[in-house]
């Protein structure tokens, strides 16, 4: 059985322009939303109180607005969470900056006026110190991990193949960011974790593709950079859709399944399953290839008198005729 | 072809049973228990169990079983009923030496526990509970250093009979303004013998001669490691005040403390126990003025500052200090062992001992107090800018007679009733405390959305696993079930490891372990696509099988790297959550390129290798 027919032969160089164009457009647009709209941040960055809440039955938020409202508190917010019982309540950093960690007992008081049979089912309180120190963090970690696999890339394989590597994990992290801006996801510690690993599965499907793309450099006789390119990623093409199916099938169970404290993890990584998908097979070799990968580059330095690698017809389905 | 020699099945067989004993505690869940440890952190009795055994029998409940550390007894029931009865009346009878928490024992059989096997611990997003980051105010901490070497040196010039002018803190050094260039000389001497501490330069003034002392770097880290690891030892001890069955406080980076109360609802308690920080000093009475004239006129004598007792009474005590809460070691209520009136017994350190000598060998007769100063950190907004300051409220918690001269131990009696002979034993303890702490983050979760997430975390692995389990079944057929079986192993390997390591169990754990189901079938499916086209170039199976495993493997080994050092950088940066799904993370990635490469194959020849004729592969 197969999903993809076992001799494709997608000319997917031919089609690197329209994927070009494509892959601007959503930049684009990343940035424009990024700029535009910006980053929903969460409790995590900015600092500040997160109340949830479950109450008996479900409250009037009218009710609960006014309690806090009595209780001298603004720019709150209220909002339903899941089921129309459960009330997340989030204050602002400022309130948190002036009371500091008591602001949650304080309002838990006020929202039990509402209905005294309120459970609590989560606080959060980030002092403003905390979000800043997080936000650098979480910005250095990513710069980190493009920077380690810059290096391993390079050692392993070659530093035009480590450039198109970091180029579609850009491509992939820029557009993931874009569409969370977009939909205004919340953007906390557990999105950035889904971003390291957005990148970490990007990355392994572009390293499987530039490992058949040496491995055929280094074989066959015959055909042009770009005619092996095409043949590596078709060759690859089953594999990459089906372990993009199999990621997906778990993330979507987390998604539905996993709870709304794992939501925007769980979006952020099945868009960028999805973004690195795509990014593998038109970004990064695209990429190495406008930067002029060569079969040179790749051939292992030939000892005297060792045996040289087996040597392979190109199939004709790849020959450009 | 294609035949694996026996040890190579021998160490499967091996890692897979190792895994699977350790993976195994999880699957038994909990006991409700009752867990008793000593509230001053000190050994427990060997005779408690015995005792434990006759309030059990007094109240005819029976025990599971019970285990004996000299940390901490624990003692398992059928029920939660049982469990509270239990624990209700073990706090009766042991009294306030003991701390009584209610706890889930983990009902691991006695076979796995002798191997060391024990469950994965369960984040407190899991189990419920509050976590508190906390932070030391170190610059305060410093000031307080630095107003202790101001005393010192005024103490010493005074002891030595030098004049000097003044003795100040300024900023971060002690400036110490002497009349005469002999004076500073012999000052000089005194305090490089006595304050070793200290780095001292010489600078003139318009008509002084003065010295610049300087707090080492080291001795600087070194009261920072010290004021960080006081903190933590007192928070240990109200945390045990608190009764949590298993607290973590732990230090994180130069000025930190986690604090971490599983199981804990009442955060308002905790917070007001942990977060108000205290310190405490002792200081003579002023006994040549009258405290209710200083009141009234607001004319206080310049040696001497204006207080108030608790009562509301106003009191004139001395600015010099005689002790501070650092130089406290110890406090504890008890019974005078004369007049068997409720007392306060008090242990100074060296310093405050001599100090307190000196005071007390020219003040017998005369009146000591004792301060409790309360630093409340609080947050203004000023121009835009946040300003962090700590407000000190100060009250006279004891005032005393001294009776005899006294050095390191004494005890303060006349208290009303032991209970106030213990709250006084507490304030002080408390007071014990170096330096302020803040806290900066709180994450409480709720017994209910905790089960909710465990519930919900369950589910999603289990849903996320059976897809998968049926994707790679259909598509790969015998192959594919060959897969799946590494797919378990490799989940039974994931979790042994985390028990194995008593690593926390977070939700963001549990998507790692999801993202790893998924991520995991990868090497296998590069391999089984690979096979497959070697079989269409025209190799016989068994050699596809080969060049398939063969072929694939440096991919496989350099994909997994790749996203290593994306797990390895979101374990150094993270906190908290990230890093679980980091842990979980990496270990998958290792273990499946364990099982989907060596156990696979394995198996593959054991279907496949050393047939004759192989027509074809059910692929």
């Amino acid at each position: 059985m197969d999903i993809i027919r076992n001799d494709t032969h997608i000319d997917f160089m031919a089609r690197r322009r329209i994927a070009l164009v494509f892959s601007a457009i959503l930049i684009v647009a990343s940035i424009g939303s990024l700029v535009a709209r910006g980053l929903n941040f969460g409790l995590d960055f900015t600092g500040g109180t997160l109340i949830e809440i479950s109450y008996p039955e479900a409250p009037n938020l009218a009710d609960i607005r006014g309690a806090l409202d009595d209780a001298e508190y603004e720019n709150f917010s209220v909002q339903t969470f899941g089921t129309s019982r459960d009330i997340v309540v989030r204050l602002p950093p400022e309130v948190a900056a002036e009371e500091g960690a008591d602001v949650s007992t304080a309002a838990l008081e006020a929202l039990s006026s509402v209905d005294a049979g309120v459970e609590v089912r989560r606080v959060e309180f980030v002092g403003p110190q905390i979000g800043e120190e997080l936000a650098n963090q979480g910005g250095l970690a990513l710069l980190y991990a493009l920077a380690g696999i810059l290096l391993y890339v390079s050692f392993r394989f070659q530093w035009r193949f480590a450039v198109g590597a970091v180029a579609a994990l850009v491509h992939d992290v820029l557009i993931v960011l874009g569409l969370i801006s977009l939909f205004q996801i919340s953007f906390d510690l557990t999105v950035v974790a889904a971003l390291l690993a957005v990148i970490g599965y990007s990355l392994n499907d572009t390293i499987v593709v530039y490992d058949r793309l040496r491995e055929n450099f280094r074989v066959k006789r015959k055909g042009t950079a770009e005619e092996l390119t095409n043949l590596s990623i078709n060759q690859m093409l089953s594999r990459t859709v089906m372990t993009s199916l199999t990621t997906l099938l778990v993330l979507f169970a987390l998604f539905y399944f996993g709870g709304e404290i794992i939501h925007a993890f769980a979006y952020t990584l099945i868009v960028g399953v999805i973004v690195g998908t795509y990014s593998s097979i038109f970004v990064a070799s695209t990429a190495a290839l406008v930067l002029g990968v060569s079969k040179q580059d790749l051939m292992p330095v030939v000892k005297e008198g060792a045996d040289q690698p087996d040597q392979e017809d190109l199939p004709a389905r790849f020959r450009n005729t | 072809m294609n035949r694996y020699p026996a040890w190579k099945y021998i160490m499967l067989i091996a890692v897979v049973a190792f895994g699977t004993i350790y993976a195994l505690p999880n699957l038994f869940g909990d006991d409700p228990a009752v867990q008793v440890s000593s509230a001053r952190g000190f050994e427990l009795d060997p005779a408690l169990p015995d005792v434990i055994e006759e309030i059990m029998q007094a109240e005819e409940i029976e025990a599971k079983s019970t285990d004996f550390t000299p940390q901490r007894l624990m003692v398992r029931v059928s029920g939660s009923e049982q469990q509270l009865a239990l624990a209700d009346a073990l706090r009766d009878d042991l009294g306030e030496a003991y701390v009584v928490a209610l706890n889930l024992a983990p009902a691991t059989p006695g076979w796995l526990r002798a191997l060391n096997a024990s469950p994965m611990v369960l984040g407190l997003d899991l189990q419920g509970g509050v976590h508190f980051l906390m932070e030391v105010d170190m610059d305060t901490a410093k000031s307080q250093q630095l107003e202790r070497f101001v005393d010192d040196i005024r103490n010493l010039l005074r002891d030595e009979s030098i004049r000097y002018r003044s003795v100040r803190a300024d900023r971060e050094s002690v400036i110490a303004e002497l009349r005469t260039d002999a004076d500073r000389q012999t000052a000089m001497t005194m305090i490089a013998r006595d304050l070793t501490e200290l780095e001292l330069e010489t600078f003139d003034g318009g008509e002084t001669f003065n010295i610049r002392a300087s707090v080492r770097p080291e001795v600087l880290t070194d009261l920072q490691q010290t004021a960080l690891q006081q903190n933590i030892t007192t928070l240990r001890n109200r945390v045990n005040e608190l009764g949590v069955a298993e607290p973590i406080i732990q230090q994180q980076g130069a000025e930190r403390i986690v604090v971490q109360l599983p199981g804990v609802q009442d955060t308002a308690e905790a917070k007001r126990i942990l977060g108000a920080t205290a310190t405490l000093e002792y200081r003579a009475v002023d006994e040549q003025n009258d405290p209710f004239e200083a009141e009234r006129t607001g004319r206080v004598p310049p040696q001497a500052r204006l207080y108030q007792t608790r009562e509301g009474d106003p009191v004139l005590l001395s600015r010099r200090l005689i002790a501070s809460g650092d130089n406290l070691t110890s406090a504890s209520a008890g019974f005078d062992q004369q007049t068997g009136q409720p007392n306060v017994q008090v242990t100074l350190d060296a310093v405050g001992a001599r100090r307190m000598f000196e005071f007390t060998s020219e003040n017998v007769g005369n009146r000591m107090a004792v301060v409790f100063i309360e630093q409340r950190p609080e947050t203004s907004i000023v121009d835009g800018e946040e300003v962090r300051e700590t407000r000190r409220v100060e009250e006279v918690i004891s005032v005393a007679v001294v009776r005899e001269p006294f050095g390191r131990t004494f005890q303060t009696t006349g208290l009303g009733s032991a209970r106030e002979a213990s709250q006084l034993a507490l304030l002080l303890r408390s007071g014990a405390l170096a330096a302020p702490v803040e806290i900066i983050e709180e994450r409480t979760v709720g017994p209910s959305l905790g089960a909710d997430n465990i519930e919900q975390g369950f589910n999603s692995v289990i849903i996320g696993f059976c897809l998968v389990l049926v994707l790679m079944a259909v598509y790969y057929k015998v192959f594919g079930l060959v897969a799946n079986l590494a797919l378990t192993a490799n989940l039974v390997l994931i979790i042994a490891l985390l028990s194995m390591l008593g690593a926390t169990l977070t939700l963001p754990g549990i998507a790692g372990i999801v993202l790893t189901v998924g991520m995991a079938v990868d090497a296998n499916v590069l391999i089984f696509e690979r096979i497959k086209e070697e079989l269409r170039l025209g190799n016989t199976p068994q050699a596809a099988i080969r060049a398939g495993y063969g072929k694939a493997f440096s991919t496989i080994a350099d994909a997994n790297v790749t996203t290593l050092i994306a797990a390895l950088v979101l374990f150094m940066f993270g906190t908290g959550p990230v890093k679980g799904f980091a842990i979980t993370l990496s270990l998958g990635i290792v273990t499946s390129m364990f099982t989907a490469i060596l156990g696979t194959r394995g198996v593959v020849n054991l279907i496949y290798g050393g047939r004759k004729r192989v027509k074809s592969l059910a692929l």
